[in-house]
């Protein structure tokens, strides 16, 4: 990973914001208008949106102004752009303006594909904003947020971090921003578990946890618990779904190191280590009873039982019974 | 084909005329003629029902097609086709990609019902996904099926009448429809499609009769891949890694497929959807009548997303079931025909490591998936469990 700098770096007249991760596409077009900013301050910004876009505006936003200013135009989502905008935008890269820079935002798909190759052709610098999508890249996600911060965070923070709130990236995100506000020195687990330690998912894998190292009255607890204070049985059934996949890959895929297997099987390297830790007690046959137990519990807490909370209890008593058994 | 009838070869061949893609359902083609030809045997609302594949659209359309032909169905005019691809002034098609049909298309429905026909005569209104209607939207039909407008005819569609509204059910005369011999299916390939016979062969085996799968398979080679890396699951697992490993992959592929199929098509009606909207020119920020209908377009796609992964799913896994029914045939050492003949090998490792008994389980397994993927039940979650039940001792 490469070490933010302070130091602006000269924005190109043509920029491509290429990918589906829209926080991180949101996030280059403002350090590239703070960059812009630099150089000229007085820099007018006009936000193309391809909604409403009628033929011809491209070309009114690009034309020079009165008082003479720079001018950036952001075009958003030329994936799913107007046949009139895509042709606009062809007419202005085969004539650009001086003192414009154009910077043009796409998703994915197939869908403004002559722009796209275009603009490659044009020269334009290429700022990728990929999927965050395995917990791998939303652990690395946020270990770059707080050193971007100048923090510390331990691995366990990290790790609790995105168990907690890494379903949804701008949440992971916001908690970052959160926790770099509001505390001070080191961010461990302690921390983390401080602000976030109620969320469902958070209570989901502690279930989880006591239940795959076979800890059935720890785990039925934290279970009952949960639900009086109102927690919903359905994601907690996927967290044990999702510790149980893991433990699964992790025991077939051997030895090795645990980063190089973390990179093989999707997951961050601490989660590796966890599984081949949990893995003692659990043998083969052991877990694909408490897979299918798991799938079965979903269905009835899906609706298709009487008694959610109990089919989550049954599945982890065959959880915790089926450890140690192989 | 000219005159004034229509003309059938012999009995055991392909019907003709506007009816010439209706395969195998002889019974129902009867019925359905007699009604064309006869109006007191002719009623207002028809219910077709039939298991996937079997052309339930297809022969609906093929009856309106005859019932606004001024030859009963000639299978030549404009009439025949405009009726046939859904274009004809007086057909109106609800198709739906959405999990449930809303009230506010059922009134549409009712609205358009209510008028009289413009060229033909009958005006005819087809729902393609009859067991998508709702309670609400069901009863937003209700009246129009009991009292119609003289000159309307509705044709709903389903795979079984169970799936269908009891209210609804019971104002419609039921078409079942069965499925197609694979023999049916094959010359349908081969006529409508061009489709050389040995291939034809093939599709409509591996299909099972499902008259569009068979045709995606002998037109669409990446499908057959997909086919065969499916069928190959069934000797793939050998423990529990294998499992979740192979759950993961049928997981991709479907969502592989969603992707292709869906990602232009979605990027695609929401540029049609914003060119229509009329939001200010050069506005910098959206106004919120704007945002509502591009986040309603977004929610269906989504809806459409899901339904669609679901159903590539489903297919992937009675090609998977279907292994099984061979491993049986095998077992029973019977010289029937396999579904899977072009995968022998895989069916015949199967019916040797397995006995029957665990051949039965792997199909019950099979069919909990499809049941439990139809509840909600995480797909992934589902698949892994299945898995786990098609597990070849080592
Ligand atoms: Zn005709």
């Amino acid at each position: 990973m490469t070490e933010s700098v302070d130091v602006p770096s000269r924005v190109p007249p043509l920029v491509l914001v290429s990918g589906p991760e829209d926080l991180l596409a949101e996030r280059a077009v403002d350090s590239l208008l703070q960059d812009l900013r630099v150089s000229s301050p007085e820099v007018d910004v006009i936000d193309v949106e391809p909604a409403g876009y009628e033929a011809g505006a491209l070309g009114v936003h690009v034309s020079p102004s009165l008082f003479g200013e720079d001018k950036a135009v952001v075009v958003h989502g030329l994936h799913e752009a107007t046949d009139a905008l895509q042709q606009d935008l062809l007419d202005y890269l085969a004539d650009p303006v001086e003192h414009v820079t154009l910077v043009v935002l796409h998703g994915s798909g197939n869908r403004g594909k002559r722009v796209l190759d275009t603009l490659k052709k044009s020269r334009a610098r290429v700022i990728d904003c990929p999927a965050v999508k395995s917990d791998r890249d939303k652990a690395d996600f946020v270990t770059g947020e707080f050193r971007r911060a100048r923090r510390k965070i331990t691995q366990d923070a990290v790790q609790a971090l995105v168990e907690a709130v890494g379903k949804d990236l701008r949440e992971l995100a916001s908690a970052c921003t959160q926790l770099v506000d509001d505390t001070t020195g080191t961010i461990d687990a302690d921390v983390v578990e401080r602000y976030h330690g109620g969320k469902v998912e958070a209570t989901g894998f502690r279930v989880a946890d006591a239940a795959v190292a076979g800890e059935a009255g720890e785990a039925l607890r934290l279970l009952r618990h949960a639900v009086a204070v109102g927690v919903d049985p359905v994601p907690i059934v996927a967290v044990l779904a999702g510790q149980l996949r893991q433990l699964a890959k992790v025991g077939g895929a051997g030895r090795g190191r645990s980063t190089d297997l973390a990179r093989e099987l999707g997951m961050a390297p601490w989660q590796v280590d966890k599984a081949r830790r949990a893995l003692n007690g659990w043998s083969g046959p052991g877990l694909a009873t408490a897979i299918q137990a798991v799938a079965a519990a979903d269905e009835e807490v899906k609706g298709g039982g009487r008694d959610p909370v109990y089919a989550v209890e049954r599945a982890i008593l065959t959880i915790t019974r089926t450890h140690g058994s192989g | 084909m000219s005159g004034t009838a229509v003309v059938d070869g012999p009995a055991d061949q392909l019907p003709g005329g506007v009816w010439r893609d209706v395969v195998g359902q002889a019974p129902a083609l009867e019925v359905l003629r007699r009604a064309v030809a006869d109006e007191d045997a002719m009623t207002h609302a028809w219910l077709f029902t039939g298991p996937p594949g079997s052309g339930r659209s297809t022969a609906a359309r093929a009856f309106a097609g005859a019932l606004l032909c001024s030859r009963g169905g000639c299978g030549e005019c404009k009439e025949c086709a405009t009726a046939v691809d859904g274009t004809h002034a007086d057909v109106d098609v609800l198709a739906t990609d959405a999990l449930s049909i809303g009230v506010a298309q059922a009134r549409e429905l009712v609205q358009l019902a209510g008028r009289s026909p413009s060229v033909g005569r009958w005006r005819i209104i087809l729902v393609e996904d009859a067991d998508r209607l709702t309670e609400q939207s069901g009863n937003a039909l209700l009246k129009a099926l009991e009292e119609p407008t003289p000159r309307t005819v509705w044709l709903l569609c389903a795979p079984s009448p169970d799936d269908v509204l009891v209210t609804v059910r019971s104002r419609a005369r039921q078409v079942r429809l069965r499925t197609p011999s694979v023999e049916d299916v094959t010359a349908l390939l081969v006529r409508r499609d061009g489709i050389d016979p040995t291939t034809a062969g093939y599709a409509a085996r591996a299909a099972q009769s499902h008259i569009g799968m068979a045709r995606r398979l002998a037109t669409d080679e990446s499908s057959r891949a997909r086919r065969r890396e499916t069928i190959s699951m069934a000797t793939r697992i050998r423990g529990v890694a294998d499992a979740v490993g192979a759950a993961a992959d049928l997981m991709k592929i479907a969502e592989e497929e969603r992707d292709k199929v869906l990602t232009d098509r979605h990027a695609e009606e929401k540029a049609k959807l914003l060119a229509t909207l009329g939001a200010e020119a050069g506005a910098r920020t959206q106004p919120p009548h704007v945002r509502a209908q591009i986040t309603a377009l977004e929610k269906a796609q989504k809806t459409r997303a899901t339904r669609f992964t679901r159903d590539m799913i489903d297919r992937a896994l009675l090609d998977l079931f279907s292994v099984y029914r061979d491993a049986l045939v095998v077992h029973a050492g019977g010289a029937v025909p396999l579904i899977n003949e072009d995968s022998r090998v895989v069916v015949e490792e199967v019916a040797q490591a397995l006995s029957a008994e665990r051949i039965l389980l792997a199909m019950d397994s099979i069919g909990v998936a499809r049941r439990r993927i139809d509840a909600n039940v995480a797909p992934l979650l589902a698949l892994e469990a299945m898995a786990i039940d098609l597990t070849l001792p080592r």
